[in-house]
């Protein structure tokens, strides 16, 4: 091919411009100012140099822990919901069935819904006084009503269950990809051969759907690790800093308090936990990319 | 009986995913007495008044043009830079072009915060906080990664020979992609449109830090900040909700097909 005449960079050009100065620049510029302390409410003290010291702050700071925790188990319990979840809905969108084109627009509803406005929705439904949560459990006994918002053991709860109804949709669509991918002649061969339902989702489905089940599940994991919208809407990180996760601590940090440096290495801390994931998710991918490459 | 289970099943899933909003849609016409009610009331009594509340004293209006200015222009901008980028990397054999893709894969997944102190820095500096360009420059970022991969996969897709012959025939490269590759990718460049307008639209973390004053504030800071004096005014936050929401419901509904292969393009396909 002749690229002679038309210099390949300058199709690449724009592109780099962009990644280079709000991407790749900016994450530097954040592991730099990591290791100073830089305070802009404070800003006589300038930008001082202080090594590993905000690190060493960030591994005895009792709330940075308890953010560092929530963050996880967010995750562990959001995740495996929403694949869980996903799995059952791509089953059934999957059949075939009148309709089926409406439900699929249907289930895409919460997906596009903005976060924000699927924040203050659910602050509505779990609001103490006239929630729809309240109704549904308790009835008329207003005496007994919930805040589930203001109720340190509950908040978090609330908040998984606003994340797992927006984006289990997602996780449903990459399945669904994944199944309409299992060649039908497979479940026509097992039906031959006598198969139940039961064995053939058992030995066919479930095998063959991993790969798509795993990618949502990363997918989810890096996403859930990031979640911020809902936090600052519902709860604000409270009651007491149980729902204080990661992303909404360096936010708090760094845009409230004026904490650059501090919370920098806060904003360093997720970054690496989310790079060791993605990691992985690019091995996976790129084990594929290369494989195609190799067929064609 | 499997007939039973399955209508079942999509009644279920029906419900969980759109009765949530609908009750918070039909929230919005609904009377403060109503709206505070026990037990609940189902059907609202049709008032208009939160909407009229929350375009005349919240200036609702003026959220919706910047998120449709902000939204508009970053999806055009984003579109243009990937449709170039995804083309060098769908046709030319690039040594680090797999690298270059896997690249801007890490980038998408990299969490906001991890960038966000030196973007607002960055933007501080130019003097571009609380601008058009400022948001949109970042929005641009955001976005390519996803933008470059999806279009990547749809140009790697195309036939090659009538580019070739109109290489062949002496068009430059630039004519091969006006009067060639854009026409023919219409389709996928759209996808990637509508996907790239929907985050533009929703996004709210960078558009909280960078845009500060409400003359500039998009939906999403709107609708997170929404004041409220004493109590909530959840009338007139879901009258404003279901504004924002309208126009993506719409695209949702329409587009539903062309969204659905957009995103397991970007994610699945590779």
């Amino acid at each position: 091919m002749r690229n002679g005449r038309d210099p390949i960079w300058r199709f690449l050009l724009p592109s780099c411009v962009f990644v280079l100065l709000f991407s790749l620049y900016p994450i530097v510029e954040s592991f730099r100012l990591s290791f100073y302390r830089l305070i802009l409410t404070l800003p006589w003290l300038g930008q001082r140099f202080v090594g590993w010291e905000n690190y060493r702050d960030l591994a005895t700071d009792p709330v940075a822990l308890n953010s560092f925790v929530t963050s996880l188990v967010f995750v562990a319990v959001t995740t495996p919901a929403e694949v869980l979840l996903g799995l059952g809905m791509a089953l059934v969108l999957n059949e075939s069935f009148r309709g089926r084109g409406w439900l699929r627009a249907a289930v895409l509803v919460p997906w596009a819904i903005p976060t924000v406005v699927a924040s203050q929705m659910w602050r509505f439904i779990f609001n103490d006084r006239y929630g729809l949560f309240n109704f549904v459990l308790f009835g008329d006994a207003t005496e007994r009503y919930w805040a589930p918002l203001a109720e340190p053991g509950l908040a978090l709860v609330a908040i998984m269950i606003a994340d797992i109804w927006k984006t289990t949709s997602f996780a449903a669509l990459i399945i669904l990809a994944g199944l309409q991918g299992i060649p039908a002649q497979l479940y026509e061969a097992a039906s031959i051969d006598g198969a139940t339902a039961w064995q053939k989702f058992r030995h066919i489905t479930l095998p063959l759907v991993k790969p798509a089940l795993l990618l949502a599940l990363l997918f989810r994991t890096i996403d859930a690790l990031k979640v911020f919208d809902l936090v600052f809407v519902m709860t604000q990180g409270g009651p007491a800093d149980t729902t204080n996760v990661l992303q909404f601590y360096g936010y708090k940090k760094i845009f409230a308090e004026g904490m650059v440096g501090y919370g920098s290495a806060i904003a360093v801390v997720v970054f690496l936990l989310s790079l060791i994931l993605s990691l992985i998710y690019i091995r996976l991918l790129g084990a594929r990319l290369l494989a195609k490459e190799r067929s064609l | 009986m499997k007939r039973l289970w399955l209508a079942a099943a999509v009644g279920i899933i029906a419900g969980f995913s759109l009765l949530p909003f609908l009750w918070f849609v039909l929230t919005s016409w609904k009377s403060a007495t109503e709206i505070s009610a026990i037990p609940p009331v189902i059907w609202a009594s049709f008032h208009w008044e939160h909407y009229d509340a929350a375009l005349a004293k919240h200036g609702l209006l003026r959220y919706i043009a910047n998120s449709a200015v902000v939204a508009g222009a970053t999806t055009v901008i984003s579109l243009a830079i990937a449709s170039l980028a995804a083309y060098a990397l769908a046709r030319f054999q690039l040594r680090w072009g797999r690298h270059y893709l896997l690249l801007l894969l890490a980038l998408s997944m990299f969490p906001q915060i991890a960038i966000a102190g030196p973007v607002w820095r960055l933007l501080s500096t130019l003097g571009w906080l609380n601008t058009y360009q400022g948001i949109v420059a970042a929005y641009i970022a955001l976005t390519l990664p996803f933008a470059i991969w999806v279009l990547t996969t749809f140009f790697k897709e195309l036939p090659y020979d009538i580019e070739e012959a109109a290489l062949i025939d002496g068009c430059s490269r630039w004519q091969v992609l006006r009067w060639i590759v854009f026409p023919v990718a219409a389709p996928g460049i759209f996808t990637a449109a509508i996907l790239v307008f929907i985050y533009a639209w929703n996004e709210f973390f960078f558009a909280l830090i960078i845009l500060t004053y409400p003359a500039v504030q998009t939906l999403p800071v709107g609708i997170a900040l929404f004041p409220g004096e004493y109590t909530m005014p959840w009338g007139e936050i879901a009258a404003a909700s279901t504004i924002a929401t309208l126009p993506l419901v719409m695209l949702t509904l329409i587009f539903q097909r062309r969204i659905v292969q957009g995103l397991s393009a970007g994610a699945v396909k590779g």
